[in-house]
């Protein structure tokens, strides 16, 4: 997580994959990771072809793997829920270098490692192949209600600034020699955010004048509408449609 | 604790989605009602504010580091519908930006995090505040007890989830020990903090503070009291609020024993442990074997026994079933009895 | 350019008088005219009621006694939408005023919401970023942009609204030099009636002949900049200081219009 980077998550590119519509390439990722979802654990070779597919994208999208793993730190704390499991989880068990695990501990652990990376993989390719606002147009477009895409876009506006609020506060504080060490400097730290909501808020009253003063009613003028051709469609639904066919095999054989 | 894709079983996932889209759906209109145009940019400034605090980690001991998950802040600075919405977005933007939560979990993860959290905060908050005197003091009290529990609630929520739509069999009595036992710890920081944050605006703007409007207009005419002829008007202002607070006083003082007896004595007073309690405690016995296993691993440094923690969850569990009743409750008192609409705002804040 | 013969006045406030719901009054009865085409500045202390007054001039804040005209429009209910297309505000952070993911579509935002839809947006929009010298800069983030940068753009989110006045809170607030001269050369290049509120005295009498000084929610004064800035009796009486070392009468006042 951090406001302050968001725009670094986007990487900038030409690829087929950047020139995707907004609202096909979310769609596909969701269609995508719902159908890896659905696999059945026990076809582990089926995770694998979604990888591969994923590397594919990644390849067309000219997103390099370096990119791609450093951002896949994110489900770190996941890897280690999941490493726990097998030694807690119920059932059957087995010795592995003298140490007991449960059998469908082993393979929970499994599931949620290999459904949660190319769950993470994938939405990090959208993010990094599409930029924060056409997102946010997507989302519209996909009939997110207009407000909730409002607020959104908001927030998006607003991270930077407030965040860095936040920062001048911290540097304030630092330099009058104050640095957060333990319990006992929780309250300084609340005062800041106090200070920081109450900021915040009437930031919020001051924008909702500023946009009253140009015409603002209560919705958002339409400036941009994304549209998607067919084949603009059908060339992002070509992931989830190989992952289905993958998942169709994992379930039949 | 973001929930990834594969944790929770596609029917459950599915199914929470409905039930975060329907929550959104509703505090949507509730937001729109209260803060009307204004709530996209204020909203929106908000949910910038509860991502940008989530950053902001407060040091717990040498190395150790937490930080706020807000829910309980949101609902009580801004309102309960404004609240799940800000959180609501932020989890989406954390989902699709940063990963940081599955797109196929986002139910779930609104569900346990945006609505269980400031839903449990903001009832259990209107309860004490209706019941302590009305002071400063109380809003900061009410404050901690509300986010100390948001955020075990949480977890108790995600338990629950887990039990139903779990990909691992683990035992639910180990889930809940685990989850409930670290988020206890974590609830006391995000309390702390909480408390003091609200307690901060609340010294400084108390007109902010959603959940303490009603302490504000006493304030206010004391003030004017003894700065300034008090305005005309005033009294006729708070004179329905007064009558609307003891029209609610009776129920809420229900809700609040309630939720002591159901929070409180069935922790202490349990003596016949009840299913959720009895699986935890059957699971404790069995996995007498297992623990060295474990030993080296965090689960061990929770330290607790699954019978006193299946007795917290349980105590938790019924503080949240009266929560959640409440909140439904007030859901159908407001349909049944419209609000007032709600008064013309001024752009103090812009004053010279 | 006197003020009271023009025929249709781009702004009339009569007898405004406000108070806030907490009872704090900050306008006590202000009347003044400003023809159209006028540069004028609002001079006065903290706390004189300034804001308040930028705020009645849209309708953003109402309820008072007295009238706000426009154009001969008078702000109420039934004009709204037109007023608030007619006043320019342009904020004193420009944070708060651009507040849409890009330049573009801040700029369009206003007209926009007037109605206006494909090219002839496009058109505005340009036209409007042209004329504060931003128009490399369209589809760039507002947070990606320098200071002076946002202030001209939050210029131009107003500009194309192509309002009948301009309303400017605090315009060279926290500019360095540079930006501050930038912002005047575009400020003296616009073709539209501007009301500038500063504490900036300087800054006033290089763009503005004329100056209005608001001082306990009143006008105090209304007359040349420089014959303002001048009397120093006017100046203490309301707590308005010249930056050590200025001198008013070396400086060649500012240029009506043609």
């Amino acid at each position: 997580m951090g406001a302050g980077h968001a725009h670094k998550l986007y990487r900038h590119g030409h690829s087929p994959v950047h020139g995707l519509p907004p609202h096909t390439k979310l769609a596909a990722v969701f269609a995508f990771v719902v159908v890896v979802v659905s696999t059945p654990r026990e076809a582990m070779w089926a995770f694998g072809l979604y990888a591969v597919l994923l590397t594919l994208v990644a390849y067309v999208a000219r997103v390099p793997a370096g990119f791609l793993l450093k951002r896949l730190l994110i489900e770190v704390p996941f890897v280690a829920f999941a490493v726990l499991m097998p030694f807690v989880a119920e059932g059957e068990r087995v010795e592995v270098l003298g140490m007991s695990l449960s059998v469908s501990g082993l393979w929970g652990a499994w599931n949620v490692l290999a459904k949660g990376t190319l769950g993470v993989a994938a939405s990090v390719l959208l993010a990094s192949t599409t930029e924060l606002r056409e997102l946010l147009l997507g989302l519209q477009r996909l009939k997110l209600p207009p407000l909730l895409v409002q607020i959104a876009s908001f927030m998006i506006r607003y991270g930077d600034v407030i965040t860095d609020e936040m920062r001048r506060m911290r540097i304030a504080r630092e330099s009058r020699g104050f640095e957060a060490r333990g319990v006992r400097h929780w309250g300084v730290l609340a005062k800041s955010a106090g200070a920081l909501f109450i900021r915040s808020y009437e930031r919020g009253e001051r924008v909702h004048l500023a946009m009253i003063s140009r015409g603002y009613t209560g919705s958002m003028p339409v400036i941009d509408e994304v549209t998607a051709s067919r084949a603009q469609w059908s060339y992002a639904f070509a992931l989830p449609f190989a992952a289905l066919v993958v998942c169709l095999l994992g379930w039949t054989l | 604790m973001h929930v990834p894709d594969g944790f929770i079983d596609a029917p459950i996932s599915a199914a929470t989605g409905v039930v975060a889209a329907a929550a959104v759906a509703v505090s949507l209109r509730g937001a729109r009602r209260e803060l009307d145009e204004r709530t996209a940019p204020l909203a929106g400034l908000v949910a910038a504010f509860i991502f940008a605090v989530q950053m902001l980690n407060f040091p717990v001991a040498a190395g150790t580091s937490g930080h706020l998950l807000g829910g309980a802040l949101a609902a009580i600075l801004v309102g309960p519908y404004t609240g799940v919405l800000c959180v609501s977005v932020v989890l989406l933007m954390q989902g699709i930006l940063f990963a940081d939560g599955g797109l196929t979990a986002l139910g779930v993860n609104i569900t346990c995090m945006a609505i269980v959290t400031t839903v449990v905060a903001y009832a259990v908050f209107r309860a004490l505040v209706k019941v302590l005197p009305r002071s400063r003091r109380s809003i900061t009290a009410a404050t901690f007890v509300a986010a100390l529990l948001s955020v075990p609630a949480a977890a108790l929520a995600f338990t629950l989830l887990y039990a139903v739509g779990g990909t691992t069999d683990i035992s639910i009595g180990k889930v809940a020990t685990a989850m409930v036992g670290v988020h206890i710890l974590i609830g006391i920081g995000e309390a702390t903090i909480t408390a003091l944050t609200v307690g901060a605006v609340v010294a400084v703007r108390p007109d902010l503070v959603y959940g303490a409007r009603d302490l504000r207009r006493r304030l206010q005419l004391r003030v004017n009291g003894a700065l300034v002829d008090a305005p005309a008007p005033e009294p006729a202002r708070t004179a329905p609020v007064a009558a609307r607070t003891s029209r609610r006083a009776l129920w809420l003082t229900g809700l609040a024993t309630s939720l002591v007896l159901a929070g409180f004595v069935s922790f202490y007073a349990s003596s016949n442990p009840d299913g959720l309690e009895k699986v935890a405690a059957d699971q404790g016995i069995d996995e007498k074997a297992e623990e060295h296993a474990a030993a080296d691993s965090p689960l061990a440094d929770y330290g607790v026994k699954d019978i006193t923690d299946a007795r917290l969850s349980g105590g938790l569990a019924g503080v949240i079933g009266v929560g959640v009743t409440a909140v439904a409750g007030t859901g159908v008192f407001r349909a049944v009895r419209r609000r007032r609409t709600t008064q013309d705002v001024s752009p103090t804040s812009t004053s010279v | 350019m006197d003020p009271v013969t023009a025929v249709t006045a781009s702004l009339e406030v009569s007898g405004l008088a406000f108070a806030y719901p907490d009872g704090h009054q900050a306008l006590f009865g202000v009347d003044f005219t400003i023809a159209r085409g006028e540069r004028v500045a609002l001079l006065g202390p903290n706390g004189a009621g300034k804001t308040t007054l930028v705020l009645h001039l849209n309708g953003i804040l109402t309820g008072g006694t007295g009238t706000v005209r426009v154009a001969g429009l008078p702000v109420g209910r039934e004009h709204m939408a037109q007023i608030r297309r007619r006043v320019g505000i342009v904020f004193q952070d420009p944070d708060d005023q651009l507040f849409m993911p890009t330049v573009r579509e801040d700029v369009a935002f206003g007209p926009a919401a007037a109605g206006l839809r494909g090219p002839e947006l496009e058109a505005r929009v340009d036209h409007a970023l042209a004329l504060v010298g931003m128009a490399a800069f369209k589809d760039r983030p507002p947070h990606h942009l320098s200071f002076g940068q946002r202030r001209r753009v939050a210029v131009a989110t107003v500009l194309a609204m192509e309002p009948e006045i301009l309303v400017l809170d605090e315009p060279s607030s926290n500019l360095d030099p540079a930006s501050r001269r930038e912002l005047a050369d575009i400020l003296r290049s616009l073709d539209v009636t501007v009301l500038m509120v500063t504490h900036d005295l300087p800054y006033a009498l290089e763009l503005c002949p004329r100056s209005l000084v608001l001082s306990d929610g009143v006008i105090a004064a209304d007359g040349k900049t420089a014959d303002l800035l001048a009397d120093d009796e006017l100046m203490r009486a309301h707590r308005l200081e010249l930056p050590y070392g200025f001198d008013p009468r070396s400086v060649p006042a500012a240029p009506g219009r043609p």
